[in-house]
């Protein structure tokens, strides 16, 4: 059937679809990528030339490679839908998920694809993200009061808050670019956003009874945060990471550590809600 | 001690992160075994993390009318009857617990306004059943999972591919393969082992499925001399992207028809008016993909070969809330506003009905010490899954894997002794493919075998084109023997290809095998040339297995429902 117009009241034209039609890429369209090749030892970009196909992402160019230019191009990706936070890298400088990043944005520029900076090389596109599993680790799990075991009447309000925090898909692009992590290497003294936002959505649920305030000041290391909120341009879940998540827990630790009267305010008012809002 | 490859000892080894391996990891670590958990992926990534439209489980929240009776019912009568009744009569009543329990492990999902957990309408689920928030519910499974076991004393192994099972005479004694990040051999000691190793979607070339759904566990299972069953039962989702070229088969949630997503074909009709008045766009998987099949087919598609679904009428502030993430996809990979405009979509490989053989209660295999749960496991969702019966499946078989893995490893006797000439045999296998200067490209093999089962097992089959794929399959086999790869075994995709493409290529085996067998058109095995179902094949299974190193097809009785269950199928009809 062609874009008729039988259609009439059911389907609205789109003019999106319109145009591929109309205008389909050149068969032979091709982009040049240069693509980081190299493991702990040292590497260097490499130049691969890849045909274009309409709405192609970044990724797929790097399959096309695998599969037809070089077998043992390394990098990570499982979903393909920006679900799972996998395929995270350095396009043109900028850390993106590949499965997200299309090509035609690039106008038929070179696109240069590195892997993301701020963890260990282990090949290619590969980096060692251990180290976010070690941080998890340390931060004490959800700890609802014992012997309350639902099932839970929650408010939707205090449970829609923290959606956003829970979106999080682990692509630890926020990790990347945070100043404290990436330009003074401080993964010795700063989670970075990601467990900001991990340890918000866990203080922050309304029936956790734990209390991170200490790690957070502590080892945790919040008040190396100077909210520059460049981990929010990035983040591919458009999670509001500062305003939400850091400045609220930053408040709760003043409190607990500077402002004690607050604090115990704060705790008999019902301490899970949180402050400025 | 020889120290060719790292080695490991737990009493459960849990090969698989996504829910049922998670799950089992939980499960067995609780009973007081030590685990060991390998993913093949990073922790988290699991294909779990892709699971959008919501758990199914009686919960009784919006529709008090609900009961562990009527899933059941729905259930049975989804898989067309040959499902293992016992599995679904457990899973079933204990669906509900189970997300609770996830509740109480900090996991979150969308209330009723009184602060219950809220349940959607799905496809041919009788009341609004599945527990869901928004459209990412399984990352919510998976990370809450995640975040328990990595508190749960389970040591988990991340980036590990394990090729083969090995066995003490009859018995499990653990697995071996390699590791991605510095390309050593790996080898596992373990008395029980649980594969939660999700399907082989990737055998199609227009699947949801991601690289890692290559079967590898299901095939180790096949090789140990596992039973598998159902192999013949692919589901299409009738719901996949369809442009552009590169996003094709990526999953658009059945949450879409559930919060009101209307079907159209080109002309603008509601042809689901003519396969399920009743039912319309929630109506099973298999019909509505059949539907939209033969719309395109009629020439009714649209210019992309698809049905057009449409959300638009619902308004934008409810799509974003209750579909973020379709709203993201379509307008970041498709520059569509699904908010303004229709969806193009078709029917994409999406699950795997079959798999091993288990025992209903415990996920036992056939071998000894083996067992099996989630997707990889066969007999819960027979010919067709409904849609939220899968999440549940994760964790209600899961948690009983790894039990009853756990009260095995620590009840026995003797340990079992894995094999070094085992592994090595195994070693030799996956080092092949750097020893030849020339051979084929396994990712060349890859995409013929795709399209081999696109062509010959796809959503409408024949006798006639069985026949000729399993042939296709026979010669492709052949030609893996002569697989070739560069580079070292650092972090290389193209020979981690080789040996997933062997797996791949046992599986599709048996996929046109048990097709071939099955000689009517029951649930998502529909023949042309036998457009009826066929009553003496609802009371069997299709069972494989290897025997003196061949493919060996057979039959099982269906187990017959006792009378009070079967009555309850009858209540509803």
């Amino acid at each position: 059937m062609s874009d008729g117009g039988s259609r009439g009241t059911a389907v609205e034209a789109r003019p999106e679809q319109a145009r591929w039609e109309a205008a389909p890429p050149g068969p032979r369209a091709v982009a040049t990528f240069q693509v980081f090749r190299g493991d702990r030892t040292g590497g260097e970009l490499r130049a691969y030339q890849v045909p274009v196909t309409e709405g192609m992402v970044v990724l797929d160019a790097i399959h096309y490679i695998q599969h037809h230019l070089d077998s043992t191009l390394a990098c990570r990706w499982n979903c393909k839908a920006a679900k799972c936070g996998s395929c995270s890298a350095e396009v043109n400088g900028r850390p993106r998920l590949m499965c997200k990043t299309r090509v035609d944005e690039f106008g038929g520029q070179p696109i240069t694809v590195r892997p993301i900076k701020v963890f260990p090389l282990i090949k290619d596109l590969v980096t060692d993200v251990s180290w976010n599993y070690r941080v998890n680790k340390e931060i004490p799990p959800f700890a609802p009061a014992p012997g309350d075991a639902g099932p839970w009447r929650m408010h939707p309000e205090d449970v829609e808050r923290l959606f956003e925090f829970r979106r999080c898909i682990e692509c630890f692009l926020c990790q990347d670019v945070c100043h404290v992590l990436r330009e003074h290497r401080g993964t010795d003294r700063y989670y970075g956003p990601r467990f900001m936002v991990r340890i918000a959505a866990l203080e922050m649920h309304p029936k956790d009874t734990a209390s991170r305030e200490e790690l957070l000041h502590g080892k945790g290391g919040i008040g190396y945060c100077n909210i520059t909120k460049c981990c929010e341009e990035v983040c591919p879940e458009h999670i509001t990471i500062t305003d939400n998540a850091i400045i609220p827990l930053k408040e709760r630790v003043a409190d607990a550590f500077y402002d004690p009267w607050r604090a115990l305010l704060r705790r008999l008012r019902g301490r899970k809600e949180p402050r400025g809002t | 001690m020889a120290e060719w490859y790292d080695a490991y000892a737990y009493d459960v080894l849990v090969i698989g992160a996504g829910g049922a391996g998670l799950r089992a990891a939980i499960a067995a670590r609780a009973a007081g075994a030590s685990v060991g958990l390998v993913c093949k992926s990073l922790l988290g990534k699991a294909h779990t993390v892709m699971a959008e439209g919501g758990i199914a489980a009686a919960l009784g929240n919006v529709d008090p009318q609900d009961s562990w009776e009527v899933h059941f019912a729905d259930t049975m009568r989804g898989g067309q009857g040959i499902n293992d009744y016992r599995m679904v009569e457990i899973f079933a009543k204990e669906a509900p617990e189970r997300v609770y329990e996830l509740e109480r492990w900090g996991g979150l999902f969308d209330r009723t306004p009184d602060g219950r957990i809220l349940q959607r309408p799905f496809g041919a689920h009788t009341y609004r059943r599945l527990c869901h928030v928004g459209d990412r519910t399984g990352l919510e499974l998976i990370r809450t999972l995640q975040d328990t076991v990595v508190h749960s004393g389970v040591d988990v192994h991340m980036e590990i591919t394990l090729t083969r099972l090995l066995t003490d005479a009859e018995r499990i004694a653990g697995a071996f393969g390699y590791r991605r990040e510095d390309g050593r051999y790996v080898l596992f000691r373990a008395k029980a082992v649980v594969l939660a190793t999700g399907g082989w979607g990737k055998v199609y070339k227009v699947t949801s499925n991601s690289w890692e759904c290559t079967g590898d566990g299901c095939a180790m299972a096949y090789e140990a001399g596992a039973e598998l069953m159902d192999m013949e039962m692919v589901q299409f989702h009738p719901t996949g992207m369809v442009w552009p070229p590169g996003v094709r088969g990526i999953l658009v949630t059945e949450a879409v028809r559930g919060e009101g997503g209307i079907l159209r074909n080109a002309r603008g009709e509601r042809f689901m008016e003519r396969y399920d008045p009743k039912k319309m766009e929630l109506s099973s998987r298999d019909v509505v993909a059949r539907a939209i099949y033969r719309e395109v087919q009629e020439g009714r598609g649209t210019p992309h070969g698809g049905a057009h679904l449409d959300i638009s009428h619902r308004g934008p502030d409810f799509i974003k809330k209750k579909l973020p993430s379709m709203y993201e996809q379509f307008l970041k990979l498709a520059d569509i506003d699904i908010t303004r405009s229709p969806m193009e979509v078709a029917p994409t490989v999406h699950y795997v009905m079959g798999g091993v053989r288990v025992e209903p209660g415990t996920g036992a295999t056939t071998v000894p010490g083996l067992y099996a749960a989630g997707e990889v496991a066969a007999g819960l969702h027979g010919a067709n899954r409904l849609g939220g019966n899968s999440l549940s499946d994760l964790l209600v078989f899961g948690k009983r894997a790894g039990e009853h893995a756990a009260r095995y490893a620590l009840g026995l006797a003797t340990a079992p002794r894995a094999d070094d000439g085992q592994a090595a045999e195994e070693r030799a296998l996956l080092a092949r493919p750097f020893e030849r200067d020339t051979g084929e490209n396994p990712y060349q093999l890859h995409e013929e075998l795709q399209e081999v089962m696109s062509q010959n097992a796809g959503i409408a089959r024949t006798g006639d084109g069985l026949a000729e794929g399993l042939q296709k399959v026979l010669a492709l086999q052949e030609r893996a023997e002569r697989l070739r790869s560069a580079g070292s075994m650092l972090y290389n995709p193209g020979w981690h290809e080789c040996r997933d493409l062997r797996f791949m290529l046992t599986l599709c085996e048996a996929i046109f095998r048990s097709a071939i067998v099955r000689t009517e058109s029951r649930g998502a095995h529909w023949r042309l040339d036998y457009p009826d179902q066929d009553p003496e094949w609802g009371r069997k299974n299709v069972v494989v297995r290897r025997a003196n190193g061949e493919m060996r097809v057979g039959t099982r009785p269906v187990p017959p429902m006792p009378a009070e269950l079967a009555r309850l199928l009858e209540a509803r009809a």
